[in-house]
């Protein structure tokens, strides 16, 4: 990659970003009051000992993106890929380390500025406010973002709650959302799974329309597929440690032969897996982190 | 890449102009970008009031119907059961004005203590100016107020108070109470998003304050009749809930005189506004790149 530095603009440099949650009310005191008590009086000395549990999602992790590249991001589920997308876009700190960018790079997910109580129209509304977009822009492209989410196809339902919606006409709705703002550094955690096959398709050619407006786009999944019609260069992320950077195919290669997946041939590198994945503190903690 | 590399990164980074992701604004450019969401504040504070009644039968109409409710049972405990005036005039008027004016501020407080701690996933997913979260949820409970306002209209021409040019004062009370709220509101909010313990403590401290601050009793009259330090006097006085509760009742009521409020009243109440608000502000910036950490 050195090569490149002079040639190529990069949009996004991790420089050994690590990421630490920390846990109130776990390990050893189990949330019980005198551990509540030991927090509070002795604070820092003893985060451990008082019941603070520590969870490292990311350890050390560098890496240069480039504009106009796609870039897939995978590993097991709990391996830190979520949480360095959210430090990418700056909306987790990072314990050491440094992440630099260009511009301001947003995450595709908006599902939690709206609510369900509102009408999807009222819906639309607040989640494109939500994500910075003038009021302007939200009504000219209102209309897109009901015909794309396909929410009308089935009567005026998007003058209804959202609670009234079933999980697909949500989801939909979400990504529909979402997807309608321009973004310069895009991120996009497993949104390609959502609704039924046909929204499944116009989404792809939605993502793919972003990548040709965005600078760079870091795509989170776990279908390999999309991984491979998305990406030219793939991050493999296992237990917060940066395994493997290069292009999409000899990453994936290796990849699916430690997950087992395409590589029956190799049972010697899927046996150790249990034993790998048990000792994981970051995966064990994933629930109660934001998914 | 390793850690040798680290440095080149760096630099890497500082020649294509890259900046920190997640850093804190200057104070100049976070009030610009507070100012270009505006627009979210405005629609985020309406959507949660519009959604607090959006299953009920008679839908938004409850946002009249609660306040004049809440006024009916403090009518019927304080006017018909005890019969209790406490010496002062149009004492229903004064006791609803000021429950309204005290639930104003301590909901906006309430809200803000869990502004930032209670909407993680918000903070979490999409980039804005946190302080957006603390002051809309002071703007939902100003619209809510609105509506208690009106109720509260209903209630004074009910008990003959006439209208008068001092309703005009309620505009400026209001203006003032609501950037001291929005103050307090993203001072708690920083604090709750450190320790969400307080949250659970709030409803102590507010419940004390609201004894001490008048809203059930004149403070005025408590002066005169007793022979209070001077010192307590003065603190009562001084305690921005009961200026604002008194400036409304000052403005709304007629036999509420000029002569029941402390000395230099809206200096006071500017003051309390000013100080909280820039100071919450200011203290609420200060931990910006920090909300959010799980």
């Amino acid at each position: 990659m050195a090569e490149n530095v002079n040639s190529r603009i990069p949009t996004v440099v991790a420089d050994g970003v690590d990421i630490v949650y920390r846990v109130n009310g776990t390990g050893g005191g189990r949330g019980s009051a005198t551990a509540a008590l030991n927090r509070i009086l002795r604070r820092k000395q003893a985060e451990k000992a008082a019941g603070v549990r520590k969870v490292h999602a990311v350890r050390n992790v560098s890496f240069v993106a480039y504009r106009g590249e796609a870039i897939g991001l995978i590993g097991t589920n709990g391996s830190g890929k979520s949480t360095l997308l959210k430090a990418v876009a700056g909306l987790l700190p990072v314990e050491n380390g440094h992440i630099y960018t260009d511009g301001q790079p947003s995450l595709l997910g908006v599902n939690a500025a709206l609510m369900n109580d509102l009408t999807g129209e009222r819906n639309i509304f607040l989640g494109g406010l939500a994500m910075g977009m003038p009021r302007e822009q939200i009504k000219e492209r209102y209309q897109d973002i009901v015909d794309f989410s396909g929410i009308n196809e089935k009567g005026d339902f998007i003058t209804l709650p959202m609670r009234t919606y079933s999980s697909g006409m949500a989801a939909r709705l979400r990504f529909s959302i979402a997807a309608a703002k321009d973004h310069d550094v895009l991120l996009i955690d497993e949104a390609l799974a959502t609704g039924d096959r046909s929204f499944q398709r116009r989404s792809e050619a939605r993502i793919r329309e972003l990548r040709r407006h965005a600078g760079t786009v870091f795509l989170v999944s776990h279908n390999n597929k999309s991984i491979r019609d998305t990406c030219e260069r793939v991050l493999w992320l296992e237990r917060g440690e940066l395994r493997m950077d290069g292009p999409t195919e000899e990453v994936m290669k290796e990849y699916e032969a430690f997950t087992g997946d395409k590589a029956p041939k190799k049972p010697a590198k899927a046996a150790p897996k249990p034993q790998q994945k048990a000792p994981v503190p970051a995966q064990d903690t994933k629930v109660a982190l934001p998914s | 890449m390793t850690a040798e590399a680290d440095d080149d990164l760096a630099a890497l980074a500082a020649r294509h102009g890259l900046s920190v992701s997640g850093a804190r604004p200057t104070l100049r450019e976070y009030i610009r970008r507070l100012w270009a969401r505006r627009h979210f504040i405005a629609a985020f504070a309406t959507a949660k009031l519009t959604a607090q009644y959006s299953q009920a039968k008679l839908g938004q109409l409850w946002q009249v119907m609660t306040p004049l409710l809440n006024a009916a049972v403090y009518y019927f405990i304080f006017g018909v059961l005890l019969g209790t005036k406490h010496g002062v005039p149009d004492y229903i008027p004064f006791l609803v004005t000021g429950v309204f004016i005290w639930t104003f501020t301590q909901s906006s407080i309430m809200a803000g203590t869990r502004a930032i701690s209670g909407n993680l996933g918000l903070v979490r997913a999409l980039h804005f100016p946190r302080a957006a979260l603390p002051i809309s949820f002071c703007l939902q409970q100003l619209q809510q107020l609105l509506f208690s306002m009106a109720a509260l209209v209903v209630i004074l021409l009910c008990f003959g108070v006439p209208v008068a040019v001092s309703w005009v004062l309620a505009v400026p009370a209001l203006v003032l109470q609501f950037t001291f709220n929005a103050g307090v509101s993203m001072i708690m909010a920083r604090m709750g998003a450190k320790t969400p313990d307080i949250a659970q403590l709030m409803p102590f401290v507010l419940r004390t304050w609201m004894y001490v601050s008048g809203v059930m009793w004149s403070i005025d009259q408590l002066a005169s009749k007793n022979d209070l330090p001077r010192a307590v006097t003065v603190l009562l006085e001084a305690n921005p809930a009961a200026i604002y509760i008194d400036l409304m009742r000052f403005a709304l009521i007629d036999s509420f005189r000029a002569g029941q409020l402390p000395p230099h009243v809206w200096a006071v109440a500017t003051g309390w506004a000013l100080l909280a608000g820039v100071g919450g502000f200011i203290y609420f910036w200060k931990a910006e790149e920090t909300y959010g950490r799980g």
